[in-house]
């Protein structure tokens, strides 16, 4: 809401503070500042002159008029000026030699088209009072010569732009910042509202409300012989420029002058395109509307439409019919000022994508007892500014409505606040505010208000005015009090919580994933997670992978990614791909986020429940049911170096192997040991892909990723990833880590080197050997791998480092020894392995 | 001792050791290096050497005559092993001296070998945030990015005709009434707070949050907040300014605090925007005349967040009886507080992944 100060000091009495000390107090009201423009503060030298003479200057392009212009001065100047819209004997607004336009445009005295030119006759936006630049601004007949131009037209301004917040839409008015001003500096209000309409017996333009939950008050009052050619006057224009509407023409103007001041919204037909009477109604199903903006819409039954007897004429409070529009030449005017439900008009708004400034008032709510005062002050203006004769007669056709009533006692605001408010003090602003506070208290309307009431001594009933529907609760009382108070009187209390558990389990295992993984070397980003069907392909998902139901977005930003994610790798990639481009080759890459895992047979949609109790455990199933699995997963993707080539030697490429090590971080810090299978799974290289399991539990994949995969992506070659799902490790993890007693007897060291098949997976040599070694096993470390001419083809030799230890004796060689041959003996009788040599 | 033989030992005489020790000490003082040094020793101080075998004929002497002799013997041994000992440091310190230098490296060579990681500054500041409170005795609560609209939006006293709930411009699961939308708030958290634990509650819940805007330098469609609920007997908007002064002290240090001004919520009534005291000028920039301060942009405070006393209407949609319990809660942007706590001045860098940005973080924010 963009508010002049000019026009809220009519209202009211403001001391002379600056436009920030005001805005200042607004906003600590509750009105905050978004904005501030000053208008005019900068002209100088803008005078009143006459047109003495004007001689036309030949050969240019344009007209270029050379005139004589008398301002007051010893002698007239000499203008050069390029509009001709102005005769000899027009008072024009003019800017002297060293004089300043708005902007701080400097004007000096020059020489041009060949003459001298002493300062410019100025165009209103040149003057920064409109968009209007046909020709220079002529003055009225009259104006006194040399006068200063700026004071005479009110060019001075300042506009504070205030943030209304949903609740108060009776801040869309000036008529509600001044009151909120006057409450907010102890000053007096004067309500535009207050416009004493004379007491009228018959009806105007016949009308009646067809629907009473649609409206409550519809009010018409006629105009005619108004003279559509009559422009706006100078300051109304000037005014609705600086609040943000173009001025468009008298009639139209006047609507908005009134909307803007009152806060009520108005619409003016024109009297002779209606045919017979107005009905206020809901659609029928198939009607359609041109509305203003030449689009044919068609409506909904639940849209409310003001009717005559040709079918639908406007969508109440949010755009009228093109067909009853006034236009250039209507003369007789009839002026509509009514109060919709709000919340029809949210809907209807909505449902068109409709929003204009009378919708926008409407939602937010607008003063029913407006339309009767609006309309009036709507007829006056017109019949004032461009002749016209207000008919006799108004039609007011009007719901009666229960007034809401409130019951607190008056210690509650203290209680929400934390403070003691005297009786007096919460009576005082509750009054400032226009409620009516008696004694004594009502009972609650509904069941929802019995839920809603508080009660104690010294109760009050208080009836908020007609202009603050958002009243309703004892919470917005409190508010009201509380505010002008002022927030900032509270005190400040640290409230003693109770003892907490602490972060759980799994939050403490997603911090120490993060710090684990940025520890290794790796980099974690926040991709979004939107994903589309290329991405689906571009990771060679086959047809029926479970990765490829995904939840669809109805309303995507890109129609590229509609998707939300199955899974980080697509994120990680394009992240990994744009740091590339940037110049960083060797990265690693993680993240852990969530993935969205509908179920196949899911219901569709979550049922929307009530909200006037505890919705019961089959309620919430049923949204539960509906929405997806949301896992934690954690990605990881690498690329390039992983050990860096540099004056120590050559480095290490990132391979397969950093990929599954970086699952082996993870799931160290979940404290479980991951069993790694060679597997095929997209999008991984099917030569170079591990599955991980946590026991039996498939946990994850890592290797390096398939050349289709790399290549689709951009990705640099031989890039590596891995992915593991946090949320299932988490439910894998053990109780606290179990401590056997530390054996200080020696360690018996035994190497043996096993030739296996080249196809023979090494973990499962590892885990025969292991379990054969039996529990005299302290560690086994693979130290070796080799394949050559030594070991015959299709073959490989692996080399094992063998350590025993008891806990309670010096092992002796032949106990080694015989827990060697019996590892060696079961990973013969696992894999075919045989000692090498033997 | 019947077979005592008295005889003349002459190693034992003090000439003759005075002359065995000058001998020896010169001997440790012309050895060039530790080998030598050692052939010395044992020549000199070894259990051949003249002197130990001197104090062998010790025995030898009549008993009055024992105790001078050992004296003497045991000075000069001591002589020599003292010097012994005073050489063979001298030698060590002069082999260290050479040898170590030798081994000189240059240690301003780069070692750069192993890639450095760090975490998200995002992810740092949202634990940051929720450790403070959990210091007050919170504890963290957790729900779902993709949620019913009933917790997003009508729990929360948002009603479907309510002008608060277009503004959110929510993502919606397909088809648009499918009563499933991508969060727009972590209120929604509050909710399922309210619904699953026991009061007294006091919950802080990070996490992702969804809006449809494009993503520019102010604007980006996913970004994380971190919302506060308590809801206990007989608390007030006096506690939640108490809250959340302690909050901001903690986060920005001793004295700063905030400022609440009237703002709406549909969720909380009465409402506030809270403001920080700019903890960089402390607010002195806002008066005429000091120095700009880029933080504040001399406004001496920072805008940070919204709050209010959680409005009667959630608790009763939650089953809680609003005229025993009362309850506030808070909520801030993490990315608006990571940028005007670290300078960041287009949002774009906190989302691309970039990682000049992300690496200068490290492990902590």
């Amino acid at each position: 809401m963009k508010v002049p100060l000019s026009w809220l000091r009519e209202y009211v009495d403001l001391p002379a503070a600056t436009a920030h000390e005001i805005a200042d107090r607004l906003t600590a009201a509750g009105l905050k500042l978004e904005a501030a423009t000053s208008y005019g503060h900068d002209v100088k030298s803008v005078v009143v002159g006459e047109v003495l003479a004007i001689e036309e200057l030949q050969g240019f392009k344009k007209p270029i008029r050379h005139c004589q212009v008398e301002v007051g001065e010893a002698a007239p100047r000499e203008i050069v000026c390029g509009a001709t819209n102005f005769v000899v004997g027009d008072r024009v607004p003019v800017v002297l030699p060293g004089g300043v336009l708005p902007g701080g445009f400097e004007v000096g005295a020059r020489k041009t088209y060949g003459r001298m030119s002493e300062g410019m006759i100025c165009s209103e936006r040149e003057l920064g009072l409109s968009d209007e630049h046909n020709g220079i601004m002529v003055l009225p007949e009259g104006t006194p010569i040399g006068a200063d131009v700026a004071e005479l037209l009110g060019l001075r301004d300042d506009v504070i732009e205030l943030e209304i917040t949903p609740d108060i839409g009776y801040a869309l008015s000036i008529r509600g910042v001044a009151r909120e001003a006057a409450t907010a500096f102890g000053v007096a209000f004067l309500d535009p509202a207050d416009v004493s309409p004379p007491a009228e017996a018959a009806p105007s333009y016949p009308a009646s409300i067809a629907d009473a939950s649609a409206c409550d008050r519809f009010v018409l009052r006629e105009i005619q012989g108004f003279d559509p050619a009559t422009p706006s006057p100078l300051w109304m224009r000037t005014r609705l420029s600086r609040a943000g509407m173009r001025p468009v023409s008298l009639a139209v103007d006047v609507t908005n002058y009134v909307m803007l001041e009152l806060g009520q919204p108005l619409h003016a037909f024109d009297a002779t395109r209606l045919d017979g009477e107005i009905v206020v109604r809901r659609a029928e199903p198939g009607e359609k509307l041109e509305t203003l903006d030449h689009a044919v819409r068609t409506l909904d039954p639940e849209d409310i439409l003001i009717t005559d007897s040709s079918g639908a004429i406007s969508m109440a409070g949010t755009m009228g019919g093109l067909n009853t529009e006034i236009s250039g030449t209507s003369t007789d005017i009839v002026i509509e000022a009514a109060h919709f439900s709000a919340s029809g008009v949210a809907r209807m708004s909505r449902r068109h994508n409709l929003v204009s400034e009378a919708s926008k008032r409407f939602e937010r709510g607008v003063d029913r007892e407006l339309p009767l005062y609006a309309s009036w002050r709507a007829v006056s203006l017109l019949a004032e500014l461009g002749g016209g004769v207000i008919q006799p007669g108004v039609t007011h056709a009007a719901i009666e409505t229960e007034p809401v009533q409130i019951s607190i006692p008056s210690g509650y605001p203290g209680r929400v606040a934390g403070v003691v408010y005297d009786r007096e003090t919460v009576v005082r602003n509750l009054e400032q505010v226009g409620c009516t506070v008696v004694e004594g208290s009502v009972e609650p309307a509904d069941e929802l208000a019995a839920k809603l009431a508080v009660t104690g001594d010294d109760m009050l009933t208080v009836t908020p005015p007609s202009w603050r529907p958002d009243l309703t609760d004892p919470n917005d009382l409190a508010e009201e009090v509380i505010r002008i108070e002022g927030y900032d009187k509270l005190p400040s209390i640290l409230p003693g919580a109770p003892a907490g558990a602490g972060l759980t389990p799994g939050q403490r295992l997603r911090r120490r994933t993060g710090r684990a993984l940025a520890a290794s070397g790796h980099v974690e980003i926040l991709a979004y997670p939107f994903f589309g069907e290329r991405d689906l392909d571009n990771l060679q998902l086959p047809a029926d992978d479970p990765r490829r139901l995904a939840v669809r977005l109805a309303n995507p930003l890109s129609e590229d990614e509609p998707l939300l994610r199955t899974t980080l790798l697509p994120g990680l990639f394009k992240t990994l791909v744009r740091n590339v481009g940037r110049g960083f080759g060797d990265v690693a890459l993680f993240e852990t986020g969530l993935v969205y895992r509908p179920s196949e047979g899911a219901p569709a949609t979550a049922p929307v429940l009530g909200v006037d109790r505890r919705p019961d455990a089959g309620e919430l199933a049923s949204i539960e049911a509906a929405l997806p699995a949301q896992p934690l997963w954690a990605g990881v993707v690498l690329a390039g170096e992983a050990e860096r080539s540099g004056w120590w030697g050559k480095g290490r490429q990132a391979s397969w192997a950093d990929a599954v090590e970086a699952a082996r971080v993870v799931a160290r810090e979940a404290g479980v040991v991951l069993d790694v299978r060679a597997d095929r799974h997209e999008p991984w290289h099917p030569g170079r892909c591990a599955a991980l399991y946590v026991g039996d539990v498939l946990v994850g994949h890592a290797g390096e990723l398939h050349p289709r995969v790399i290549e689709a992506y951009g990705l640099p070659p031989r890039t590596s990833a891995m992915e593991i799902e946090l949320t299932r490790l988490e439910e894998l993890t053990p109780g606290p880590v179990q401590v056997s007693s530390i054996s200080a007897y020696p360690i018996a060291t035994q190497d043996v080197a096993l030739i296996v098949e080249a196809a023979t997976p090494v973990a499962e040599v590892e885990a025969a050997l292991r379990e054969g070694a039996g529990e005299l096993l302290e560690s086994i470390r693979l130290f070796d791998v080799y394949t050559g001419a030594q070991v015959g083809e299709g073959s490989k030799s692996l080399a094992y480092s063998l350590r025993f230890r008891a806990a309670d004796r010096t092992l002796t060689v032949e106990e080694t020894t015989a827990a060697r041959d019996a590892a060696v003996a079961l990973a013969g009788e696992r894999t075919g392995a045989r000692l090498r040599g033997a | 001792m019947s077979n005592y033989d008295p005889v003349e030992v002459t190693p034992l005489h003090a000439d003759e050791v005075a002359r065995m020790q000058a001998e020896a000490l010169d001997a440790v003082k012309a050895a060039r290096d530790l080998d030598e040094l050692k052939q010395v020793r044992l020549a000199h101080a070894g259990d051949r050497s003249p002197i130990a075998l001197a104090n062998r004929e010790i025995g030898a002497l009549p008993p009055a005559a024992r105790s001078e002799a050992g004296k003497r013997i045991g000075g000069a041994r001591k002589a020599v092993a003292d010097a012994l000992t005073e050489r063979q440091a001298q030698l060590e310190a002069e082999r260290d001296e050479r040898v170590l230098i030798e081994e000189t490296v240059d240690v301003t060579l780069p070692w750069d070998r192993t890639a450095r990681g760090a975490r998200h500054p995002l992810t740092t500041l949202q634990e940051r945030i929720a450790d403070a409170f959990v210091g007050m005795g919170y504890e963290v609560a957790e729900g779902p990015e993709l949620e019913g609209e009933w917790f997003n939006f009508d729990a929360l006293n948002i009603s479907p005709d309510h002008p608060a709930r277009s503004e959110h411009d929510t993502f919606f699961v397909e088809s648009v009434d499918s009563g499933k939308v991508l969060r727009t708030q972590t209120s929604p958290v509050q909710i399922r707070a309210l619904l699953s634990r026991t009061l007294p509650v006091y919950v802080i819940s990070p996490g992702k949050v969804f809006r449809t805007d494009e993503l520019d330098a102010t604007h980006t469609p996913v970004f994380h907040q971190v919302e506060g609920l308590a809801v206990d007997e007989g608390l007030t908007m006096a506690h939640l300014k108490g809250t959340l002064d302690r909050f901001a002290e903690v986060m920005f240090g001793e004295g700063i605090t905030t400022r609440f001004r009237p703002n709406y919520f549909p969720f909380t009534e009465p409402s506030a925007e809270m403001d920080l005291r700019c903890f960089v000028c402390r607010g002195a920039s806002a008066v005429p005349g000091n120095p700009h301060c880029r933080t504040c942009k001399s406004e001496g405070w920072i805008e940070w967040g919204g709050c209010g006393m959680v409005n009667p209407r959630v608790l009763v949609a939650c089953g809680v009886d609003p005229s025993r319990y009362s309850g506030f809660a808070f909520g801030m942007g993490i990315e608006r507080t990571l940028m005007f706590r670290h300078n960041v001045e287009d949002m774009r860098d906190m989302v691309e992944g970039d990682v000049r940005f992300t690496l200068p973080f490290g492990m902590e924010v």
